[in-house]
């Protein structure tokens, strides 16, 4: 049987049982996202978007949605590595379903929902019908997502409303074999603000998982939304995620992608202007070591004018690792006054790693400002010298260079706790890591925070 | 003490130094002139374990130790200091973290213990108010967007917090203003004492008027061609470098071997009655 026919089995047996089932639009959307999938299959590497990334091996891999749970005392292990802040709010999820009990949610303003999928398909599911998506959206692993998503976060926040502290949803992935499809909804009314964070972890690190992660984000009139994914998955585990935003006038969609864990991880990330006036900054890192692999495949459509976008990755790579990044962006005719920025970095930590970063630009408009540029290198020998002559061994100088590379992403994220999380997953990848403890400083007075910090 | 003897270097392939031999003492205050491409920089980097460099003969002691076989880091741990010609940006890392893994990494190694947050800063703000630094320059990253001057006051800033037994000043001077010279040369000579050595590079006199050094060397060609007091450099000033080079050419032009013989003997015999003690 192939793993096409593995996954329409699954389908036909847990479909009854998904939630939301009794819901005729819903039901009919899976029925047609399966039959997308079986159509089309995994995207090859014939797919010019998956050229660096054939998913073709997963015709001979056997994960299953057995949605069996996650161990309590595994999960408060996990859980006990994230640091809680009072004001914030968090919903958890083990092995592709939300863990009641675990979370906390915060006090919120008045109309904010912030529950699991399954929550919101059993309320008031007319909202989440808006958000849900369609079946051609993205590419085929996104169809199997809209046909199998069990669980993920519904968020709306009414127009006008700021919600206080950040929102985390925690992901937690199952045992060997399993695969959890989660689908995210966010939707923030005209006017709203809110700061949202994904995380990806793993309950046993040598787990081969699949996690498939879709989030939808619609940004009304001017609404701010802050978005972060942080993917420290194990080191066996295929994460396959795509995170689409849709925008409205005068709004702002701030993207962070901080990619760790995972043999595959592929991240598709993409908004679309479509009123005037947005703004967007899609700033990302990822650190990747062993035969491991990362894609970053991002799109921005400017589809109106005034509208402003700025890209950064970067990337580590060491071992025979390989990173992929893609960044297209579309002006369309009549978007004038189209202002896009994109950088992508890459540092090689080792003569077998290997980087592939490239711009993909189409510009049907004039009046337009399009900027781009790639780099691949290496530590720099006299940096490393100067620091070793200061009396730094040469792992910390190499490590502090790495981190120093990697500091300009970090410095981008707004949200000083979430720039903590960040910077503290990236040091948890360098050899003697801890050593750089203190070295937030320069990150936190470039963007205007504390001044220093040190412990006392 | 530190005693280098027929240092040969090459990088590339190309010879830079040709059998150096210097001598210096504790507590002295060497120059080290020359022309552009006689190789100073090259020894500094050399002293200092730079690996891009092939070392093909002679021999480096200091205190007994062979330098050579040092790492980087530990040479600077044992108390050698560079002071770059051309100190290195380092965007993202903060000047604090910095200066702050510095001073404990040479304590850690001298068995003192390491300075916390709160004495750092105040040791270091100390030292900053001597060279004539804004505090701003701790939280800024590492020598990023600084002028000239601020990144040569930056280095006799590390200079002071590590307290080397050597330290080698590599053209310190180039590209300052005579206030930033002097500045930077007053935090020199606040650190001059009898048990710390200083080999101060320089092409130019001018920074000999504020660092009055004990002894003065000329290098050519990738060795020692003249050693003197510091009224050598004074007479370099006047006279410029053409001459001594002339003088101690041991290759250039069609010279036979035996005046080849000849150059090579008085450049020894130069450095006999001037280099050493």
């Amino acid at each position: 049987m192939s793993s096409v026919d593995l996954w329409r089995a699954a389908f036909d047996e847990r479909a009854p049982t998904l939630p939301g089932a009794s819901l005729p639009w819903l039901s009919r959307l899976r029925a047609q996202a399966l039959e997308r999938f079986a159509d089309e299959g995994w995207p090859s590497g014939r797919l010019e978007a998956w050229r660096h990334t054939s998913l073709v091996f997963m015709n001979s891999e056997r994960f299953a949605p057995v949605a069996a749970g996650v161990d309590g005392a595994v999960l408060s292990r996990v859980l006990a590595g994230l640091r809680e802040s009072p004001d914030d709010h968090w919903l958890v999820f083990a092995d592709g379903r939300f863990v009641p009990g675990l979370g906390a949610i915060g006090s919120l303003p008045a109309g904010v929902r912030v529950e699991s999928l399954a929550a919101a398909l059993a309320g008031d599911a007319e909202p989440v019908e808006a958000l849900f998506g369609d079946v051609a959206e993205g590419a085929s692993p996104q169809a199997l997502n809209a046909a199998l998503a069990a669980d993920g976060a519904f968020i709306d926040v009414p127009a006008g409303v700021a919600v206080p502290g950040v929102i985390h949803l925690v992901f937690i992935a199952g045992a060997a074999g399993s695969a959890a499809l989660l689908r995210n909804l966010i939707r923030a009314g005209a006017g709203a603000q809110l700061t949202v964070v994904e995380h990806y972890l793993a309950s046993d690190d040598g787990a081969a998982t699949l996690t498939n992660a879709v989030t939808r984000i619609e940004a009304g009139a001017d609404a701010r939304v802050e978005h972060q994914k942080l993917q420290q998955e194990g080191v066996a585990a295929v994460h396959l995620a795509a995170i689409g935003g849709v925008q409205a006038r005068g709004s702002r969609l701030a993207s962070h992608s901080l990619s760790f864990g995972a043999r595959l991880a592929r991240n598709d990330i993409g908004t679309r202007f479509d009123g005037t006036g947005c703004e967007t900054l899609f700033n990302g890192l990822y650190h990747v070591d062993g035969k491991r692999h990362v894609d970053h495949h991002t799109w921005i459509e400017h589809a109106s004018p005034h509208g402003t976008s700025e890209e950064l990755y970067r990337g580590i790579l060491d071992d025979q690792a390989r990173g992929v990044f893609t960044g297209r962006i579309v002006v369309a005719p009549g978007a004038m006054r189209t202002d896009a920025r994109q950088r992508a970095d890459n540092l090689l930590l080792s003569a077998g790693a290997e980087a592939d970063a490239r711009p993909e630009l189409e510009i049907y408009a004039d009046d337009v400002k399009c900027a781009h540029g790639a780099t691949v290198g290496q530590i720099d020998e006299t940096s490393l010298f100067y620091l070793r002559t200061r009396g730094l061994d040469e792992v910390h100088a190499r490590n502090l260079l790495t981190w120093a590379f990697a500091a300009e992403v970090l410095e981008r994220i707004g949200v000083a706790s979430l720039r903590a999380q960040a910077s503290a997953a990236l040091r948890a990848k360098l050899p003697g890591g801890e050593a750089l403890e203190i070295l937030d400083g320069a990150a936190l007075q470039r963007s205007g925070g504390a001044v220093l910090e040190m412990p006392a | 003490m530190l005693t280098i003897s027929g240092l040969k270097v090459s990088v590339g392939g190309r010879q830079i130094l040709r059998g150096l031999d210097l001598q210096i003492g504790d507590g002295e205050v060497h120059a080290l002139m020359g022309p552009n491409g006689s190789g100073k920089s090259t020894l500094s980097q050399v002293l200092a374990g730079r690996d891009s460099f092939t070392v093909d003969g002679g021999s480096v002691t200091w205190d007994g130790r062979d330098v050579l076989e040092m790492s980087t880091e530990d040479r600077a741990r044992e108390g050698m200091f560079l002071a770059f010609q051309y100190p290195v940006e380092i965007p993202g890392v903060s000047n604090a973290y910095f200066l702050k893994a510095a001073v404990n990494a040479v304590r850690r190694h001298r068995g003192l213990a390491e300075l916390d947050a709160m004495d750092f800063l105040a040791r270091v703000k100390a030292e900053m108010k001597a060279v004539g630094m804004r505090e701003e320059f701790l939280y800024r990253s590492v020598n990023e967007g600084f002028s000239g001057g601020e990144k040569k006051r930056n280095e006799v800033l590390q200079m002071a917090l590590l307290e080397p037994r050597l330290a080698i000043l590599d053209e310190t001077d180039s590209g300052l203003d005579i206030d930033a010279l002097r500045v930077v040369a007053d935090g020199v000579n606040r650190l001059r004492s009898p048990d710390r050595s200083m080999l101060v590079i320089t092409h130019y006199q001018r920074l000999l008027e504020y660092i009055v050094p004990d002894k003065v060397h000329v290098l050519g060609q990738g060795r020692i061609v003249r050693s003197g007091g510091p009224e050598l450099a004074l007479e370099l000033e006047a006279r410029g470098y053409a001459w001594l080079l002339e003088e101690s050419a041991p290759s250039s032009g069609p010279q036979s071997g035996p005046a080849r013989a000849a150059a090579a003997a008085a450049a020894a015999a130069a450095q006999a009655s001037g280099g050493r003690r």
